[in-house]
């Protein structure tokens, strides 16, 4: 028995030593071959954050697929003004303490501008860093408000309100339907901010809200009673303003108790299809990217992100892939070069990203003085498992 | 015919509950210590589960005994590691703390083994659903599966408690651990069989869980395995039809409250009615009120 319990602690101790030695090789992946020393001055060092395990890792992981895309083809064409980029991606594990610990790692590492961080939680705290330190920030992907609260902070996606405005907008520019039934997560940043000014653009848009239930990350799993008074509703069409984990345990349940509702999401249903196709026939949502389209730049895109990657892109992929392409511009419209200070850099970048237009793979985007993006909305309806485009 | 509805719900949902807090109250009635980590393995054995299934393409219900006889290992292994060198340690909050780190150590092994996004289960339940009242009620294959389970459990282990010699021995040892041992009861064996048998259990919570709710990640277990404590203290913790009675009215209340009151402070209501059954009644709807003996 005594040496029974002394294998067994072996063992344990073993155990324990290999999950380090496993969680280090993890880390060294993610630093994408960042051995340039931080006093190499003769490059641009652009640090990314975002979450590269976690739940929303397939988000991080297509914002860091998708700007090493665009890095590795600037640095291949001679870089900005001649000036390679490097482009260092930190884990966040959408966490902002994590965020901000992995934004003083890239500080430590003599980074320049931020892109990032990719969801919105991490995005709040990091741009509240980035503007006491004025570092360039451009998120690709962080759609709160407060995202991009300091003059130093972009971004390229919508931001919630706007994801809300404008999905009410589309729902009755193309007469989705008339009476429309929610599911949101009152708990997160990201959900309630689409929900309430979907709600404010709605009335204007005579659309009514005749069901509005809401769910708390803590309570993400049973959505039967949210789905029964939607159903009792007799709404002609379900908004589902959340991430896709949550969406696809929505749509199973809704089949399982066979209800059938129209189903219109955002930018955070883009992911489903790699997570689970099953039920996802016919819903629809707001994505300012489809990897089938058929423009040059799209398709090129798609062509080199698959040779890869082994996957299609997602919206986040392209979103990245903008935000690199827009610093590019706004860096050699600034013509900034890489032994100036972060700070300096971030005061001309900020005026130079309203001079700008960059034809993205997410539309002809100009900037706003509050750092919004000014583009047009698209969207998306799966039909045989894919994206096809809804005019 | 909405309200039947959201009974059933609720009964499958506390069902899942009961069969967790059944393994938080066994634990709790003989060794007097919370088993922290019992959510986690509930997570282990879901992905037990689906890794044999959807990598060796095992039969589900092998799978689940598969996933059943792994769990029950680690139940006794993480008791014999953990918790048995602590038993007799001078403050209880020892064993407790170490059961919290277990409950992380388990999360994070996960996270390294299985990767931190969140997997699709499949669907294994391949029971009907049934329809009734023109399809305005339908009850899920999955949900009539979790009831009877649950059923089964109760009835299975309250035989088993009563009538058999090793149960009988699990009662006296939780009753008074010294007498037992005096009367020649192997307490470490009893308490080994209790660690296994819990978390037997929680494999096949872990598989009702996941089915019921398709979607795992190295966190699944906690958040159910927070409510199933607080169905086995609502219960009356140490009692087992009172962690089966506490489990299934926590489902009913959470999804009634979410139906008839507000679906943002589900939980806080269910939290609610757990302080005013505690007020009320300090040992829960079950518990028996021992004296302790100075």
């Amino acid at each position: 028995m005594k040496n029974l319990k002394k294998v067994l602690a072996l063992l344990f101790v073993a155990v324990l030593l290999v999950s380090t030695v496993a969680g280090c090789g993890k880390k060294e992946d993610s630093d994408n071959g960042g051995s340039g020393s931080s006093s190499d001055e003769s490059v641009f060092k652009i640090g990314g954050i975002g979450p590269l395990t976690g739940e929303a890792a397939v988000y991080g992981v297509a914002v860091k697929n998708g700007a090493e895309l665009a890095v590795k083809e600037i640095n291949e064409a001679g870089g900005i003004d001649g000036v390679p980029i490097e482009f260092k991606m930190e884990d966040d594990v959408h966490d902002a303490e994590k965020s901000v610990n992995a934004y003083n790692t890239l500080k430590d590492w003599g980074m320049q501008m931020v892109m990032g961080t990719v969801t919105s939680d991490p995005c709040i705290a990091v741009q509240s860093e980035a503007a006491n330190d004025n570092i360039f920030l451009l998120t690709p992907s962080g759609t709160a408000v407060d995202a991009i609260k300091g003059p130093n902070a972009f971004r390229v996606c919508f931001s919630d309100p706007d994801q809300g405005t404008k999905s009410a907008e589309f729902i009755a520019d193309h007469d989705l339907g008339k009476k429309i039934a929610v599911i949101y997560d009152s708990s997160i940043t990201y959900s309630k901010g689409i929900y309430d000014n979907f709600v404010k653009e709605a009335k204007n848009q005579g659309l009514e809200i005749v069901s509005a239930e809401a769910y708390t990350t803590d309570s993400n799993k049973d959505f039967k009673v949210q789905l029964q008074k939607a159903k009792d509703s007799n709404a002609d069409l379900l908004f589902l303003p959340i991430y896709y984990q949550e969406a696809s345990l929505i749509l199973k349940q809704a089949d399982a108790m066979g209800y059938a509702p129209k189903v219109f999401g955002c930018d955070g249903l883009d992911g489903i299809l790699n997570f689970d196709a099953e039920g996802t026939e016919g819903v629809m949502l707001l994505t300012p990217f489809v990897a089938n389209a058929d423009d040059e730049l799209t398709k090129h895109f798609v062509e080199s992100y698959k040779s890869s990657y082994k996957e299609t892109p997602i919206q986040f992929a392209a979103d990245a892939y903008d935000a690199i392409y827009a610093i590019k511009a706004a860096a050699e419209d600034a013509k900034i070069t890489p032994d100036m200070s972060a700070s300096d850099i971030s005061d001309k970048m900020q005026a130079s990203m309203l001079n700008i237009e960059v034809e993205g793979l997410t539309g002809t985007i100009q900037w706003k003085e509050d750092g919004e993006p000014n583009k047009e909305p698209k969207a998306v309806i799966i039909e045989d498992g894919e994206y096809q485009s809804l005019d | 015919m909405s309200f039947i509805s959201y009974l059933i719900n609720g009964i499958s949902l506390g069902s899942i509950y009961a069969i967790i807090a059944l393994g938080y109250t066994m634990v709790y009635g003989i060794a007097k210590m919370l088993n922290f980590a019992h959510g986690d393995v509930i997570m282990i054995g879901a992905f037990v589960v689906l890794n044999m299934v959807t990598l060796a393409g095992v039969n589900p219900i092998i799978a689940v005994l598969i996933s059943m006889a792994v769990c029950t290992l680690l139940g006794m292994a993480i008791e014999k590691i953990a918790y048995k060198p602590l038993r007799n340690a001078s403050s209880p909050l020892a064993v407790l703390i170490t059961a919290i780190g277990v409950s992380y150590f388990l999360q994070n092994l996960a996270l390294i083994i299985f990767g931190a996004d969140a997997k699709s289960f499949p669907n294994l339940i391949t029971l009907p659903s049934i329809s009734l009242a023109d399809g305005k009620l339908v009850i899920t294959g999955t949900t009539i599966a979790t009831i009877i389970t649950c059923v089964i459990i109760l009835l299975g282990l309250t035989f088993f408690v009563n009538k058999t010699k090793q149960g009988r021995a699990m009662k006296a040892v939780s009753e008074d651990k010294g007498a037992a041992m005096l009367m020649g009861i192997n307490v470490n064996a009893t308490i080994s069989l209790t660690f296994a048998i819990g978390s037997g259990l929680a494999a096949i919570a872990g598989f009702l869980l996941c089915s019921a709710y398709p979607s795992l990640t190295p966190y699944t277990g906690a958040m159910p395995g927070i409510k199933a404590f607080t169905a086995a203290v609502f219960g009356g913790i140490g009692s087992i039809p009172g962690a089966m009675i506490g489990g299934i009215l926590l489902g009913v209340i959470e999804i009634l409250g979410k139906a008839y009151i507000s679906s943002q402070v589900a939980d806080a209501i269910v939290f609610a009615v757990l302080i005013i059954v505690l007020l009320v009644k300090p040992t829960g709807l079950f518990g028996k009120n021992i004296q302790e003996k100075v």
